[in-house]
């Protein structure tokens, strides 16, 4: 039905968001001074990680040059456990009747989304590097089938939260399920490690038990870094995304609300 | 709370017997994987071999449809906003319900054994029953406790047929490795000596002792709108 602009008393579209609190920060965006200089501390890592990584640092006495997969294997494997870390304490924060608010939701929800995407990547730079180290894409070892099982559980955890509902619905119930995946995954590690333990021995700790070179501890170092940084710079902005998408929603529901008003009242 | 469990218990078991979907449809279905699954392996040895393991993957797969008609039961008609209105503890639904699903998961989890002794010629010793019947004790419990919590988070949400399988299969995988482990312990099957079983009964029961206290907690908050 057309709506004619005399008719409409509210004629803010739905898209404007100019009179939310919850954006009033962000008119221009998502980023801010603080975003910023995040932004660039991220970039500046991440090159000096390209340099110490693929250049300073020597291959691998017994792995060559395949070690190197390994400074991308582990940063994004430790902001994957982060980032869970961080969606679980956020989901018991919103759950907890004292701190419940909307932010540590949608806190939970960001960060879970950059967890899966670290994980699947953890994974897969997992699998290239144990072709080369072991000669086969995937091990039965009790750390590698949790780490699957994360990655699955999370994408559970995500489609929770595209159930629809109301913000308070999705939060509460996305809250319930993450606290449940924290029960869930020491129950499955313990599983297949108590599975493993039975038939052979893990044969992920027999090549890395080697002393490490200063410089390969030294880029390491500067991985965990630079992927922590851009972890923090992505949760930042997808927070603040969501909390624009949900203003939205409310928006576009008053919007509504107010045309069908409107239509009663003509 | 136990009483309104036993109500809904009662209630669920009642509605079972008399619409027979469990006997006409679950049964057969889970008879069929059976059959399906000695097709996949082909040898009598290989079967023989692995029967403990494919009982507990068809109790997995069956699981999933018990589930969702236990919940649909539910949704239908608005039965559960009803519940709720009537201010009926949630524990009390999440416990009758697990109970009914229990007492069904085990009458399915005979049939699926006994296919498994006829089918596959899976061995079978007295000496191993003790062990046995405690695993499936355990096994049922774990998996009707996670079912339900799980079921109770899909129900009445659009796309829930494929939601619930991503959901419960991750978080029952502990009971799959631990009921295999145990029920190949018990039966014998390749050697295995009853001794070596009792450690997966106590995976078992830590799994049902967690998600028991956590369901009860957690169904409350999922159920409510």
């Amino acid at each position: 039905m057309p709506v004619t602009d005399n008719a409409v008393t509210d004629n803010r579209t739905p898209g404007d968001l100019s009179g939310s609190d919850i954006t009033g920060a962000f008119k221009s965006g998502t980023g801010t001074r603080f975003t910023r200089l995040l932004g660039i501390a991220t970039i500046a890592s991440m090159a000096l990680l390209i340099v110490f990584g693929l250049f300073v640092s020597p291959a691998d006495v017994i792995q060559g040059e395949s070690v190197r997969i390994l400074y991308i294997h582990v940063g994004t494997v430790w902001v994957a456990y982060l980032a869970f870390s961080v969606t679980a304490l956020a989901s018991a924060a919103f759950l907890w009747k004292r701190t419940t608010s909307l932010i540590w939701d949608r806190i939970a929800g960001a960060s879970a989304e950059v967890g899966v995407l670290f994980m699947a990547l953890t994974l897969f730079a997992g699998a290239l590097w144990g072709r080369l180290a072991w000669g086969k894409f995937w091990v039965w070892d009790a750390r590698v089938t949790t780490t699957a099982f994360l990655f699955i559980t999370y994408i559970g955890y995500l489609a929770v939260r595209g159930l629809g509902g109301s913000h308070h619905q999705r939060g509460r119930r996305s809250a319930v399920v993450a606290l449940l995946a924290v029960l869930e995954i020491p129950l499955v590690h313990f599983s297949v490690k108590l599975w493993r333990g039975l038939h052979q021995d893990s044969s992920v700790t027999d090549t890395t038990k080697v002393k490490l070179h200063d410089q390969m501890l030294f880029s390491l170092f500067i991985a965990v870094i630079a992927f922590t940084l851009l972890y923090s710079w992505l949760v930042i902005h997808r927070q603040r995304v969501m909390a624009m998408q949900d203003a939205l929603d409310d928006k576009g529901l008053d919007y509504a609300l107010q045309q069908r008003r409107d239509e009663g009242d003509g | 709370m136990l009483r309104v469990a036993r109500l809904i218990a009662a209630k669920d078991l009642r509605i079972e017997l008399r619409s027979r979907v469990v006997t006409n449809q679950v049964l057969p279905f889970a008879a069929i994987v059976m059959v399906m699954f000695a097709f996949a392996f082909n040898t009598d040895s290989v079967v023989q071999k692995v029967a403990p393991g494919l009982v507990w993957l068809a109790t997995l797969f069956s699981l999933l449809t018990l589930v969702q008609r236990s919940f649909a039961v539910e949704t239908a008609d608005g039965a559960t906003d009803a519940l709720r209105g009537a201010g009926v503890d949630p524990a009390g639904i999440f416990l009758g319900k697990a109970i009914a699903l229990a007492a069904q998961l085990a009458v399915l989890e005979l049939v699926l054994l006994f296919t498994a002794v006829v089918l596959y010629s899976a061995e079978f010793r007295l000496s191993g029953l003790v062990l046995l019947v405690t695993t499936f004790v355990a096994a049922t419990c774990g998996l009707a406790l996670v079912g339900t919590l799980y079921g109770g988070l899909a129900a009445g949400v659009r796309g829930r047929e494929t939601l619930l399988p991503l959901l419960l299969l991750p978080v029952v995988a502990p009971v799959l490795i631990g009921a295999t482990r145990a029920t190949e312990a018990a039966l014998g099957t390749g050697g295995a000596v009853v001794a070596d079983g009792w450690s997966w009964v106590g995976l078992l029961t830590v799994f049902v002792a967690l998600f028991g206290v956590g369901g009860t907690l957690a169904f409350g908050p999922l159920i409510e709108e």
